[in-house]
C-alpha cells in the first residue's frame, strides 16, 4: 500500500490517518486552483524573507550613509536609497519582520478572543447569547480604521498599540463565525452523547465545539489579513504605528511621500512589498475557502 | 413578503420594523458613546492637570476636578457626557480653538463630495463588471476583473493617491494637485450647501467648477476604485446565485435574448441586496477617506481626524470619531431597513 | 410527412475529476405530432434528453449526436442566437417547479407577456388581452388580477397553470413537460395534467413528456420510451406497457404497489438482471 493509497482511504484505520488523508485531499484540492498556489507561494516568501532577512539584505537596514542620499534604482541598491542613503530593499526585506509579526500577533489574539466569545455564545444560547452578541454587534458595526484610529491615539503611538488597537477591532467578525458555527451543531447528536458521558461545558466547547470551527476561521483570518496589513500600514503612514527608525513599509511610505514627485521610489517600493503580501493573502484565503467551505466559494 | 401599504397589516408590520429599527440604532449609538467615552478616559493625559498646569497646588487641582465632574461615577460622568452628545456639544478643539462641532459642519460636507463622487464612480463600475464577469463565469474576462477586485483589498489607499498623484498630476498634467481648488479660487463662491461642485454651479461660476471638478477627480476616482473592487466582487455572487437558479432556464426556454436573460431576469432580483452592498460601501468610503484626505490635504473631515491626531486633541478626534461612527452606523443600518422593506419575496 | 422531432445517437456528457462522464448515452427516437413519454429513475437522463433538445445544456456540459432535426432543421448546426427563434416560439418546455421556476421579482402577467413579446411585437393592449385570454385557457377564473400577483403569493397549482399558460402562449409545435406535477399536491396533478392534455390535442402539437411515474406516462401518452442510466432499454405503444419485455420495465411494473391487492414486500429492482449498473 502506497502513501498515496493510505491517505486515500476511504476508511481511515485510525484518527490520525483520517486527519492525515483529510489535509492531504485539502492540499491536493488547493493546488489545482493556480491562484491559491501563487498566493501561499507569496506567503512563503514572506516568511522566508523575514526568518533570513540578514543573509537576503545586502546591507544594515539602518545604516546611513549621507553621501549617497536618494539615490534612483541601480544595480548596487535595487530600490534606490532614501533620504538617509539607507538601502530601501535592505529595509523593504527587514520590513517584511514588521509585517509578519503584526498579522501573526493580531491574529493570535483576535482570532482566538473571538472564537471563544462566538463560540460561548452559541452553546449557551439565552441571555448569555443575547448579551455576548449584543456587545460585538455593536463592535461590529463601528467602522474599523476609524475606531483603531481613536484607540492608538488614547494609548500613545507605537507599534505594540496599533496591534492591540487592530486586535480590537478584528475580533467580533470571528465571533460571529464562530457563533454561527456553533449554533449548526449544538443540538446535534455527538454533542449530547459528550454530554451523557459527564463532560463539563468548558470540555466540550474546548475539545469538541472550538475544533469544528476551525476550518472557517481559518478561511476567515486569511482573508481579514490583507485589511489587518493595510490597516497597520496605514496607521504606520500616519505616524501613529511603528516608529522611525524601524523598517515599516507603512512608515517607509510615509518618510517618502515629501519626496514622490522627484525620487518617487522612496515611497513606491515599499507599496508593492504591501501589495505582493496583501494579494498573496486574498489568493490563498480565496483558494482555502472554495476547499474549505465549499458552499460559500465563489462568493464574496 | 413585501410590504403592502395598502392593507392594516401592511401598515402595521412597517410600523413593527420601524420601531425595531429605532430601538437597534439607538442601542448602537450608545454603545459608540460608550466606546468614545472610554477612550477619552484611558489617554494617559490627566485632563485635569491638562487644565490646571502641573504647578497647581493640591487644592487647586482638587476644585478642578470637582468643577469638571471628574469626581463623580464613571457612570454620572458617562450620563453627563451622552447629554452633551446629543445637544450637540463636543466639546472645544486645542487645535483650532473652536467648538469641535462647529469645525466638523465646516469640514464634513467636503469628504461627503468625494465621497458621493466617489461611490457613483465605484457602482457605475462596478455593478457592469460584477454582471459581466458573472455572465462569463471562468472567461479571462472574469479572471481579469477577479484580479482587479482584489487589488481593491491589497492596494494601500495612501500609496494609491501618492502614486497617482505622481504620475497624473506631476507627470502628466492631467489633473489639478493637492487641495480641494486652487487657492486663487478659495471662497470666489459662496458656501451654499457646502459642496463646492453643487456651490459654483449655483453661483454659475464655471472656471471655479471646472477648477474644482479637477481637483475632485483623483481622489474621488481613488476612493471610487475601493468600493468598485467591493461592489464588483459582490454582484459577481449575487449573479453567480441567480444565474444558477431554475428561472433562469425558464426565460432561456422562452427564447429571451441573452441579454435580457442576464440583466432583467438575473439582475432585477438582486437590486435589493445590492442597495445594502452599496451603503456599506459608501458608509467604507467615509472611512476611507481618512487616508485619501490625508494624501490629497482634502480639507475634510478624514483630514480633520488625523491632524487632530497628531496633536493629541482628544475632543477633536473622538467627535470626529463619533461623527464618522455616526453616519457609518446610520447608512449601514437604513440599507438594512430598505432591504427588509423592499424585498419582494421572503422578510 | 416529416416528423416534429427526430433524434439519432443523442449522448451528453459532463466533466468531473475522473474525466468526462455521459449522462445521456446515444438515445434515438423521433416523434410526430403524438404524445410521447419517457420514463427512469432519477438520475437516468431522462431530464436531460430533455434539456438537450432545447440546446439548454451548458458549458462545460457537451452534447453531440449525428442527427438532431426539428421539423426539418437542424438543431446541432444552429449558434444560440439562432436557437433563440425557435425557442418558445416553436419549441418549448414546462419546468418541474412553479416554486423555483417563475422569477421571483416580475409579476406573473409580464413574465407571460414576455413569452410573446421575445418573438413578435404585439401592442399592448392586443397583448393584454391575450395575456388574459391565455390566463382563461389554463382556468385561472380572475386573469386580471392574477397576472399582477408575484409568484410567492400564488399556490403551487396555480403556478404551474401560470407556467403552462407562459410556455403556451406563442403557440408552440413542440411541448417538453420536464416532471410537470411531481411538485404538486396530488389533489392538483391530475387536473394541471388534463389540462395539458386538452390543449395538446387540441392544438395539434408534439409532446415529450417526461416522467418517473409509470402510469401516469401511460395514461397521458402514445408512446413510451423507458430509460435507464442513460439508454433507451425499452421503446413501446402506451396500450402495450404491461407487455414490455425488459427486465428494466418489468421490475419497475412490478414494484408499482396496486390498491387491489396486499403485499409484505415491494420487489426491489434486480439490477443484475440486464446489462446495465
Amino acid at each position: 500500500m502506497s502513501a498515496r493509497d493510505w491517505l486515500l482511504d476511504e476508511s481511515p484505520n485510525s484518527r490520525m490517518q483520517a486527519n492525515a488523508g483529510r489535509f492531504y485531499r485539502m492540499g491536493l484540492a488547493l493546488l489545482r486552483n493556480p491562484l491559491a498556489v501563487l498566493g501561499a507561494l507569496i506567503i512563503l516568501l514572506l516568511i522566508a524573507t523575514a526568518v533570513f532577512a540578514p543573509w537576503i539584505a545586502p546591507e544594515s537596514p539602518v545604516g546611513q550613509m549621507l553621501d549617497r542620499r536618494l539615490l534612483p534604482p541601480s544595480s548596487a541598491n535595487w530600490m534606490g536609497t532614501d533620504e538617509l542613503g539607507r538601502d530601501i530593499f535592505s529595509r523593504v526585506v527587514y520590513g517584511a519582520r514588521i509585517t509578519l509579526m503584526i498579522v501573526a500577533l493580531v491574529a493570535i489574539i483576535a482570532a482566538p478572543l473571538g472564537l471563544i466569545i462566538g463560540a460561548v455564545a452559541g452553546y449557551f444560547g439565552g441571555w448569555v447569547d443575547k448579551l455576548l452578541m449584543g456587545f460585538t454587534d455593536i463592535f461590529l458595526s463601528m467602522p474599523k480604521l476609524i475606531l483603531a484610529l481613536a484607540f492608538v491615539a488614547a494609548l500613545g503611538p507605537g507599534i505594540e498599540n496599533a496591534i492591540i488597537a487592530i486586535a480590537i477591532t478584528a475580533w467580533p467578525a470571528y465571533a460571529r463565525i464562530a457563533r454561527a458555527e456553533t449554533i449548526t451543531f449544538r443540538s446535534s447528536e455527538f454533542i449530547s452523547a459528550v454530554k451523557l458521558v459527564g463532560a463539563s461545558d468548558a470540555r466540550i466547547i474546548g475539545l469538541h465545539v472550538v475544533p469544528l470551527c476551525m476550518s472557517s476561521m481559518i478561511v476567515r483570518v486569511t482573508l481579514d489579513m490583507a485589511g489587518i496589513i493595510l490597516t497597520a500600514a496605514g496607521l504606520g503612514f500616519l505616524g501613529l504605528g511603528a516608529q522611525p527608525p524601524l523598517p515599516e513599509w507603512g512608515a517607509m511610505i510615509s518618510r517618502g511621500r515629501v519626496f514622490i514627485l522627484d525620487q518617487w521610489w522612496v515611497a513606491t517600493m515599499p507599496g508593492f512589498a504591501i501589495i505582493l503580501v496583501s494579494l498573496g493573502f486574498c489568493f490563498l484565503g480565496d483558494g482555502l475557502r472554495d476547499v474549505l467551505d465549499p458552499k460559500q466559494a465563489g462568493k464574496s | 413578503m413585501p410590504i403592502d401599504f395598502r392593507s392594516r397589516d401592511g401598515i402595521l408590520r412597517f410600523f413593527r420594523v420601524l420601531t425595531g429599527f429605532v430601538l437597534t440604532i439607538a442601542l448602537t449609538f450608545l454603545g459608540l458613546l460608550a466606546i468614545t467615552f472610554f477612550i477619552g478616559r484611558v489617554v494617559p493625559i490627566d485632563p485635569v492637570l491638562a487644565v490646571v498646569g502641573d504647578r497647581a497646588t493640591q487644592e487647586q487641582y482638587d476644585a478642578m476636578k470637582i468643577a469638571m465632574g471628574l469626581d463623580r461615577p464613571l457612570i454620572l460622568q458617562f450620563v453627563s457626557y451622552v447629554g452633551d452628545v446629543v445637544q450637540g456639544d463636543l466639546g472645544r478643539s486645542v487645535s483650532t480653538n473652536r467648538l469641535v462641532a462647529e469645525d466638523l459642519a465646516r469640514v464634513f460636507p467636503a469628504t461627503l463630495e468625494m465621497a458621493t463622487i466617489g461611490i457613483i464612480i465605484g457602482v457605475g463600475l462596478g455593478v457592469p463588471m460584477g454582471v459581466t464577469a458573472a455572465a462569463h463565469q471562468g472567461s479571462w474576462l472574469d479572471q481579469g476583473i477577479r484580479v482587479l477586485a482584489l487589488l481593491g483589498y491589497s492596494v494601500p489607499a495612501f500609496w494609491l493617491g501618492l502614486v497617482g498623484l505622481a504620475l497624473f498630476y506631476a507627470s502628466l498634467g492631467w489633473v489639478s494637485g493637492p487641495g480641494r481648488v486652487d487657492i486663487f479660487y478659495d471662497g470666489v463662491v459662496d458656501p451654499v450647501t457646502g459642496l463646492l461642485l453643487v456651490d459654483s454651479i449655483l453661483a454659475g461660476d464655471w472656471e471655479v467648477f471646472r477648477n474644482a471638478l479637477s481637483h475632485l477627480v483623483l481622489p474621488a476616482a481613488i476612493l471610487g476604485f475601493f468600493s468598485l473592487a467591493y461592489i464588483a466582487r459582490m454582484t459577481r455572487s449575487f449573479m453567480l446565485d441567480q444565474l444558477g437558479q431554475e428561472y433562469i432556464t425558464t426565460a432561456r426556454v422562452k427564447g429571451v435574448s441573452e441579454w435580457r436573460v442576464i440583466w432583467v431576469h438575473a439582475f432585477a432580483p438582486i437590486r435589493v441586496p445590492l442597495i445594502t452592498v452599496i451603503g456599506l460601501s459608501y458608509a467604507g468610503l467615509l472611512e476611507g477617506s481618512v487616508m485619501i484626505e490625508t494624501v490629497f490635504s482634502w480639507p475634510g473631515i478624514g483630514n480633520y481626524l488625523t491632524v487632530a491626531l497628531l496633536n493629541a486633541d482628544m475632543n477633536a478626534v473622538l467627535g470626529a470619531t463619533l461623527i464618522i461612527g455616526a453616519v457609518f452606523i446610520g447608512i449601514n443600518k437604513t440599507s438594512d431597513v430598505l432591504y427588509r422593506v423592499l424585498d419582494p419575496r421572503s422578510t | 410527412m416529416t416528423p416534429l422531432l427526430e433524434i439519432e445517437n443523442l449522448r451528453v456528457s459532463f466533466p468531473t475529476t475522473q474525466g468526462r462522464i455521459e449522462v445521456v448515452k446515444g438515445v434515438s427516437f423521433t416523434l410526430g405530432r403524438e404524445r410521447l413519454g419517457i420514463v427512469g429513475e432519477s438520475g437516468s437522463g431522462k431530464s436531460m434528453t430533455g434539456r438537450a433538445i432545447l440546446r439548454l445544456i451548458r458549458s462545460p456540459g457537451e452534447v453531440t449526436a449525428e442527427r438532431m432535426m426539428f421539423d426539418g432543421t437542424d438543431l446541432l448546426s444552429r449558434s444560440e442566437r439562432a436557437m433563440r427563434p425557435l425557442r418558445g416560439a416553436r419549441m418549448s418546455m414546462i419546468m418541474q417547479d412553479p416554486k423555483f421556476s417563475l422569477n421571483p421579482v416580475m409579476t406573473v402577467g409580464a413574465q407571460i407577456a414576455e413569452a410573446v413579446r421575445a418573438h413578435e411585437s404585439v401592442p399592448r393592449r392586443a397583448l393584454a388581452n391575450r395575456v388574459r385570454e391565455m390566463l382563461e385557457a389554463v382556468r385561472i377564473n380572475d386573469p386580471d388580477r392574477v397576472a399582477r400577483m408575484y409568484p410567492h403569493e400564488v399556490s403551487g397549482g396555480m403556478g404551474q397553470r401560470v407556467m403552462i399558460a407562459m410556455m403556451l402562449i406563442p403557440r408552440p409545435d413542440l411541448l417538453i413537460a420536464d416532471e410537470p406535477t411531481s411538485a404538486l399536491d396530488v389533489s392538483v396533478q391530475a387536473q394541471v395534467l388534463d389540462l395539458i392534455d386538452e390543449l395538446i390535442v387540441n392544438n395539434g402539437m408534439g409532446l415529450l413528456l417526461i416522467s418517473h411515474d409509470l402510469n401516469l406516462v401511460a395514461r397521458y401518452c402514445d408512446r413510451i420510451l423507458v430509460m435507464n442510466s442513460g439508454e433507451v432499454v425499452e421503446s413501446c405503444d402506451a396500450a402495450d406497457l404491461h407487455a414490455a419485455t425488459h427486465p428494466y420495465t418489468r421490475g419497475l411494473l412490478a414494484a408499482i404497489p396496486r390498491i387491489d391487492e396486499t403485499r409484505d414486500v415491494l420487489p426491489v429492482l434486480d439490477r443484475s438482471a440486464w446489462s446495465g449498473t
